[in-house]
């Protein structure tokens, strides 16, 4: 399964692409895509947001479901997803509690 | 230290303004990122997994008060209240927003700071020895040659678009604090017979994908030939070293395949056109530069003796870190100290706003207002009266930056890796904070002596492993994060790049694997005079396999 992420233009802050919410903060609720043409899809809503000035970084990343809640294979994607593990306090790890 | 003149100042405010210029029409979609990105990073922005960081061109490693406390305002007001010393001397921010970015440079141009040429293929911040000024093993100040290096190179048009980055080092004293022979150019200041001062200059060293050892190309460079002769290095290498593959384009690889002595001939040849032309340097100017860095007046005070055995009686902490952290000053009642920023289990270089702030207090009431910055990720006061030490420590106490560790093993050099950037394969810091618990007992610390540990989360090296007496190399293997461990590395005058011990370690066994090594040197040492890195050296690989491996090191 994937999920299509980047960092947003303005700040730099990691970004899910969300169904519902669009571009959003969080990992936990980005559109999965199961299968080719769900890749396809993320990919090209992923190039638009780079054509448009809005996400830079754009990336199609491999996730599995672990208890419904989307864990990405790649530590990189998992570190982005919740903040630096020597700075818990930072990221959005932090924001969680 | 060195103040901007008029020149230098219009010159960073222009590019202050040329930048914000750039960062509003980035932000207004009027350019795109393929064209905005070279400009980002000319200006040390770059983007990393959680936001963009920008990096701090530190010169020298050398900064003052004004200029401590506002990055520390900085990280206050822009960023999440603290900055990461590199192994570059620079400091860099993790969480800044693009958006900011244009008023971080304007703060940082009114404390004549920026930006510039901490990124791209030119050259590099030039560093120095952190004790430059102060060693008692000094032949002259490598600084003022830093700084008319950084003149000459900034904005340098002919050396804008080099093949590749290029980093120059200096130092001025036997002991080699700078890691010269590990840059691309590494410059050894020293006396002649005649006691004339010139460089010993050394050529294609580096670290990362193909870690070479500088080769001495002269043995003494009059000083005033220094940029002529520069420039003649720079010439041959912008000519021959290879634009079509990133990982061969140092100047390393060209040395190396071009061979040490054609390679200096080579510079000979582009030199003879070169010397005795605008570039020699006039003994007035390198004077004219040497002004700005006059070593501070030292008054006596020799009442530092006493107060100290006094001190030594009364806290044994003190006693310890005065061990440690402190070296003989070239003046008597003067010493030099490190600050370390190697708290037992923190994030290594890292420090807080309010740190930072009480530093550039301590460094304007005791040090003459002057803190470097070490490659070795810590910071030094470089000239503090001995009389004062015990007011010092007992402040460095309070804000949490008196651990006694310099030079041993929990004094640990480490890349921010995989939790922060983008090019890791593995973390870092996290294996830098569990040695450090594991080796907390400064006790234990002391008896295995000098053990310099250094880690990096990929193979770029930024935290220097290759030249670590114990490097660590985080690399990522079936999706994991695996641990590649070297031994006998150094980056003094002795540089050895060290040698792959085995097969790697996982992030639960890395730890363990480092305690076997230490375990089995404390085994094999001939007493406690002789170091670690003298030990591997004398004994080899062998021990250190048997103890890892066991059978396994037998079978291969
Ligand atoms: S060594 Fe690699 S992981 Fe570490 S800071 Fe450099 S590029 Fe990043």
């Amino acid at each position: 399964m994937k999920v299509l992420t980047a960092n947003r233009l303005t700040d730099g802050e990691a970004i899910w692409y969300s169904d519902v919410n669009g571009w959003q903060e969080t990992l936990q609720g980005a559109a999965l895509a199961a299968d080719k043409a769900g890749e396809e899809r993320l990919d090209s809503i992923g190039k638009a947001a780079f054509a448009t000035n809005f996400a830079l970084d754009v990336d199609v990343i491999d996730v599995q479901l672990v208890d419904e809640k989307i864990v990405p294979l790649r530590l990189r994607e998992r570190i982005r997803a919740a903040g630096p593990t020597n700075r818990t306090d930072h990221g959005k790890q932090a924001r969680a509690a | 230290m060195y103040r901007y003149d008029e020149f230098d100042h219009d010159f960073v405010r222009a590019r202050v303004s040329e930048f914000t210029d750039q960062v509003d029409r980035r932000l207004a979609g009027e350019i795109t990122e393929d064209q905005f990105r070279p400009l980002r990073l000319m200006n040390g922005v770059y983007l990393q997994l959680h936001a963009y960081m920008l990096r701090i061109a530190i010169p020298y490693g050398t900064l003052n008060s004004r200029q401590l406390r506002m990055l520390a305002h900085i990280a206050r007001t822009y960023d999440k209240g603290y900055g990461h010393f590199t192994t570059r001397q620079n400091l860099q921010f993790h969480w800044p927003a693009l958006s900011d970015v244009p008023a971080i440079l304007k703060d940082l141009a009114s404390v004549e700071m920026h930006c510039i040429q901490t990124s791209g293929n030119c050259i590099r911040n030039v560093t120095a020895d952190h004790f430059a000024g102060a060693a008692a093993d000094e032949f002259a100040d490598p600084r003022p040659y830093a700084e008319i290096l950084r003149q000459w190179s900034s904005l340098h048009p002919e050396f804008s678009y080099l093949p590749r980055k290029f980093k120059i080092a200096v130092t001025g004293a036997n002991r080699d604090r700078a890691a010269i022979q590990t840059h691309d150019i590494g410059l050894h200041l020293k006396k002649n017979e005649r006691g004339e001062l010139g460089f010993s200059v050394y050529v294609g060293g580096g670290l990362g994908r193909t870690p070479m050892v500088a080769k001495k190309i002269r043995d003494f460079l009059p000083e005033q030939d220094l940029l002529s002769y520069t420039t003649a290095i720079l010439r041959v290498y912008n000519l021959y070293g290879r634009r079509d593959n990133k990982y061969k384009a140092r100047i390393k690889i060209l040395v190396h395949e071009t061979g040490a002595e054609e390679f200096a001939r080579q510079v000979e040849a582009e030199w003879a056109d070169l010397k005795n032309t605008e570039l020699t340097l006039p003994r007035s100017d390198i004077e004219a530069i040497q002004a700005y860095f006059a070593p501070p007046e030292l008054p006596a005070r020799p009442e530092g003796d006493e107060t100290i055995k006094l001190a030594r009686l009364d806290s044994r902490d003190f006693s310890e870190w005065l061990d440690q952290n402190v070296i003989t000053h070239r003046h008597p009642d003067y010493a030099a100290l490190t600050i370390s920023l190697k708290g037992i289990g923190e994030t290594p270089g890292d420090v807080s706003d309010g740190q930072m702030d009480a530093i550039a207090d301590l460094a304007e009431r005791y040090a003459f207002d002057e803190i470097r910055v070490s490659h070795e990720q810590n910071l030094i006061l470089p000239h503090v009266a001995r009389a004062d030490l015990r007011a010092i420590y007992d402040r460095l106490v309070e804000i949490g930056l008196a651990t006694a560790n310099s030079n041993l093993i929990t004094d640990i050099i480490s890349c921010p890796g995989l939790d922060y950037c983008a090019l890791a394969n593995a973390r870092s810091i996290s294996v830098a904070q569990d040695i450090s618990r594991r080796f907390a007992s400064l006790e234990r610390q002391r008896d295995i002596g000098e053990l310099k540990l250094k880690i990096s989360g990929c193979i770029n090296a930024c935290g220097h492993h290759h030249v670590g007496h114990i490097g660590i190399l985080g690399v990522e293997k079936k999706g994991a994060e695996l641990y590649q461990v070297t031994l006998g590395g150094s980056g003094d005058e002795n540089t050895s790049v060290g040698e792959i011990i085995g097969r790697g370690f996982g992030p639960g066994e890395i730890t363990d694997a480092i305690e076997t090594i230490v375990e089995t040197y404390l085994v094999v040492r001939r007493d406690e005079s002789e170091k670690f890195l003298d030990t591997y050296r004398r004994v080899g690989q062998a021990p250190f396999k048997e103890a890892l491996y066991g059978s396994e090191a037998k079978a291969a």
